[in-house]
């Protein structure tokens, strides 16, 4: 995007020569999605405003029971100790952030009034801090009014590593100041440009009542009656609560948004797995929402064949890639492998690399396992649209990948395995235990069977694969083999979490316990520079500019192969309206669904 | 008899102490850890997950945290699952009903089933209904759980439209219609269950007859001139119930244990699903307490059968 050009057209919004939509629709034209173009218009000092909402009913109730099923049921009800999204899934019809994200990515209110700008005076111009004005009114569920007391108490509470909460992340760095009952200041240690993480979203932003938890901070943490059974203030009251199994809950009909929520009462059922969950709902209609339906397209296109239900997709920026080691696996230095002090044998020739990614047929990974659910692409950053790369390409070719060996000096040995020094290129490549992972491997295998690279899969199960356990060799951060594939959730409409993880200040080593995120042991001084750039960078458009060329960098040295864009995929009923973000949490936008005749 | 009964709980102590060992060793050798979810999360910061790991002592050498989990079972604490952060004993209890009613109700069925067929099979060896009853039989014991649910599921809830194939724990309606939907909800996992069952006790229960059945006594009690429904009812089925005794009250952990497959098929909140749930999770804290008190179960009931045996037969003395 032409940097001139956008200033222009933001200052003609600003003086009102531009519409806001004509803006938005121009910067959809060159490939700006609207969430991005409104924080774009926030902080060219125009505020942002709420998306459209679709929301049909004109009054609160009367819309029955709205039967969720999660086949992987909540465990607890506490947000901030969410051991995966289904908690937060949970916590989040009872409790509320200040503000979520809406379909597009656009910021939606919930217990804010004002969306901050730097035109409103709520943002400061140089992304230290941020206020946000409260919604006046709102009662927690138990009668107690919500005020700034609230936001500033969460805060401290998750903030305490004695509470050790899940959150602390978020929280550790900020300062929080209550400035009258309804307004709240946060102060960020450093300019920040994406300053919505804190109180906005399921993930973080959920907000906790004081006068419920003030008495069980830190190590008491434990002990608080509200973990199991929360007071919110949200468009549904708590009932019940049986882990890992069912939460119920009737209408709040004091919620604080008009004629809303539509239903009477809530259940969200756990257990069992994802196949049987779209049957439930797509073929017998017995629930009305099935969530996370990862489950082979051919089978839902036959469920949804003449079925009550059928299924929805949302487009995040999830992408499920393939990543090559820079180090070498095999020779162990100070009782470590893939150690910093070694090169990887194979992959220090950037041919190598290069054929490597033109062996990854996309198109049939996506016709044969994810149909519907994915989207071939050559970036790493695949979203919001603002940072989605146009520089690069991918290509499935085999016979140049041989050639580019052959050229290399990777020459064919008697057994039919390209070989170079002595050195044979068999490859060692690792993942998760997952339907569409093995079939992936199996994908990729193949390929490069025909070019000449002997390739060994392997597969860990996931409890072990994803575990931060020291001991264990087959963790992808220890990252003993010469490619492993897996995804790593983006779950807010920014990249800056998402591409920090591969500064090499923050390789994973021994040293630091495996806790490093840079898996792939990747150094590239550019791209540090341009992390550290972005992450002081006010310019919305000269940050997304660096976030761009962070992911070519990516490219250029083919340290992941993108397999697949991988959307959201849910199931509903025909007749509910359900509002799916793939910038947020599947509750996120519950107060917004209707069932529709 | 008490002295009995005394000496074999005094034995039950070390047995259980060792089973306690053993699972504890395994679980904490066994791979992955509760927060492993949290390592692909990138809001979460690695120094979270390690002061969560030290939170929970996951970090303390193993001995020690044996020590603490039976320091506290002993004091009646069950543990606290790091998944749900709540005390495992109410995790377990809240599990129990639906367990003990669709487990138990399978296992009353396959009673029912089982032992009149055995019965009636024994006393008409390879007639033509004991070779039916037999290869039904085989055919129940060959056809694994997690098939016969989804082929029952198919049939009667995607192509009839008769049961659910969600177990819900919160029906509402109250009086009559309660009661109804319960019995509805619970026929599909109850028949998928019992038939299993109800085919590998036929079999038993029909060797048992025919051991006995052909023992002099019997003869010499139809020579008495006894009818055979006496004959088969008051001499045979006593003593040939001796061993099938026995293999009920083996079972009877089971019931308290559930049915992870079956569980698993119908979303029904047992304890099978529980532990599997909490095995996938990594939540040791559950799986130890669920195991160690099935091991528990277990222990209790082989000691009822064995008073149950010197009851049934008073040939058997315990000393």
């Amino acid at each position: 995007m032409l940097d001139k050009e956008l200033r222009s057209m933001i200052g003609q919004v600003k003086d009102g020569r531009m519409d806001r939509r004509a803006f938005i629709q121009r910067l959809a034209a060159v490939g700006l999605a609207a969430p991005a173009a409104y924080q774009l218009l926030a902080l060219g000092g125009v505020a942002m405003a709420e998306g459209p909402s679709a929301y049909k009913p004109t009054k609160r109730g009367g819309g029955g029971a709205l039967k969720l099923l999660w086949w992987q049921g909540p465990t607890l009800l506490n947000p901030h100790f969410a051991t995966g999204t289904k908690d937060q899934d949970g916590s989040r019809l009872f409790y509320e952030p200040l503000a979520c994200w809406d379909v597009d990515g656009n910021m939606k209110l919930v217990l804010a009034a004002e969306i901050p700008s730097v035109q409103n005076g709520l943002l400061a111009a140089d992304g230290t801090s941020v206020t946000w004005k409260l919604k006046p009114g709102v009662k927690w569920h138990d009668g107690k009014p919500f005020s700034a007391d609230d936001v500033v108490f969460t805060w401290e509470y998750t903030k305490d590593p004695a509470t050790a909460t899940v959150t602390s992340g978020t929280y550790r760095d900020l300062k929080v100041e209550k400035i009258d009952d309804l307004t709240v200041k946060i102060t960020f240690p450093k300019p920040t440009p994406f300053w919505a993480d804190a109180f906005v979203g399921a993930g973080a932003g959920q907000i906790l009542p004081k006068h419920q938890f003030a008495d069980y901070i830190g190590s008491k943490s434990r002990d608080a009656p509200a973990n199991l059974a929360p007071v919110g203030t949200g468009p549904y009251k708590f009932v019940e609560f049986k882990p890992g199994d069912l939460i119920r809950g009737v209408i709040n009909p004091d919620y604080h948004m008009a004629n809303r929520p539509y239903f009477d009462s809530i259940e969200m059922k756990g257990g069992g797995d994802a196949v049987s969950a779209a049957r439930a709902v797509i073929q017998t209609g017995e629930y009305d929402f099935g969530w996370n339906i990862q489950v082979e397209d051919d089978v839902l296109l036959r469920l949804e064949k003449g079925g009550k239900g059928k299924t929805i997709y949302a487009v995040g920026g999830d992408t499920e890639f393939i990543a090559l080691n820079f180090t070498d696996p095999n020779v162990e230095v100070d009782g470590e492998k893939s150690s910093m002090k070694t090169k990887h044998p194979l992959f220090s020739d950037p041919a190598v690399r290069k054929a490597l990614s033109m062996l990854v047929d996309r198109d049939s990974i996506k016709k044969a396992i994810y149909g519907r659910a994915g989207r071939t692409t050559a970036n790493f950053l695949n979203g919001p649209e603002k940072f989605v790369s146009k520089n690069t390409s991918w290509e499935f070719n085999i016979e140049k990948a041989s050639k580019l060996l052959d050229d290399a000096g990777w020459k064919p040995g008697a057994d039919g395995i390209r070989e170079k020094d002595g050195k044979k290129l068999k490859l060692l490549y690792q993942t998760s235990i997952n339907g569409p992972r093995q079939k992936t491997q199996a994908i990729v295998k193949q390929a490069c069977q025909k070019a000449g690279i002997d390739v060994e899969l392997k597969s860990v199960v996931a409890s072990v694969f994803f575990s931060s356990d020291v001991a264990n060799p087959d963790t992808y951060p220890k990252f003993y083999a010469d490619l492993e594939m897996f995804q790593i959730p983006m779950s807010q409409p920014d990249p800056s979490q998402h591409m920090r993880r591969y500064h090499s200040r923050y390789i994973a080593s021994k040293e630091n316990k495996w806790q490093g995120t840079n898996f792939p042991r990747w150094v590239n001084k550019d791209y540090d520079a341009a992390i550290d750039a972005a992450d002081a960078e006010m310019d919305p458009v000269k940050r997304a500019a660096l976030y761009i060329k962070c992911n070519d960098l990516l490219w250029q040295d083919t340290v992941f192969i993108p397999a697949m864009h991988r959307l959201k995929v849910e199931a509903a009923a025909n007749t509910l309206r359900p509002v799916i973000s793939g910038w947020a949490n599947e509750t996120d936008n519950l107060f917004d669904w209707y069932r529709e005749e | 008899m008490s002295q009995y009964i005394l000496r074999r709980l005094m034995i039950a102590i070390p047995s259980l102490l060792g089973i306690s060992v053993v699972l504890f060793v395994v679980l904490a050798l066994a791979p992955g850890d509760p927060f492993a979810e949290l390592a692909t999360n990138p809001n979460v910061p690695p120094e979270v997950q390690a002061a969560l790991r030290a939170k929970f002592g996951l970090d303390d050498p193993i001995y020690l945290r044996y020590l603490h989990w039976l320091n506290a079972m002993l004091h009646g604490d069950w543990g606290f699952s790091f998944v749900s952060r709540m005390n495992v004993d109410r995790l377990i209890l809240q599990r129990l009903p639906a367990t003990l009613y669709v487990i138990g109700s399978a296992q009353i069925l396959a009673l029912m089933i089982a032992i009149p067929v055995g019965v009636y099979a024994a006393t008409k060896p390879y007639s033509l209904f004991d070779q039916i009853a037999n290869t039904l039989a085989f055919i129940g014991f060959s056809l694994p759980t997690f098939f016969t649910g989804i082929l029952f599921i198919l049939i009667f809830s995607v192509t009839l439209d008769w049961l659910p194939f969600v177990y819900t724990t919160d029906i509402k309606g109250t009086g009559i219609h309660w009661v109804l939907e319960m019995i509805r909800q619970a026929i599909m996992p109850v028949a998928v269950l019992g038939l299993f069952q109800a085919a590998s006790m036929t079999r038993f229960v029909r060797s048992a007859m025919l051991d006995v059945i052909r023992l002099d006594y019997v003869t010499t009690a139809r020579a008495k001139g006894l009818g055979q429904a006496k004959v088969i009812v008051k001499h045979v089925m006593r003593n040939a119930m001796i061993p099938v005794v026995t293999l009920i009250a083996l079972q009877m952990p089971a019931v308290f244990g559930g049915a992870i497959v079956t569980e698993q098929i119908f979303r029904i909140p047992g304890i099978g699903s529980l532990l599997i749930s909490s095995i996938l999770s990594n939540d040791t804290p559950v799986v130890m307490a669920v195991t160690f008190v099935f091991a528990c179960l277990v222990v209790l009931f082989n000691l009822i059968a064995d008073v149950l045996y010197g009851w049934l037969d008073p040939r058997i003395s315990l000393r």
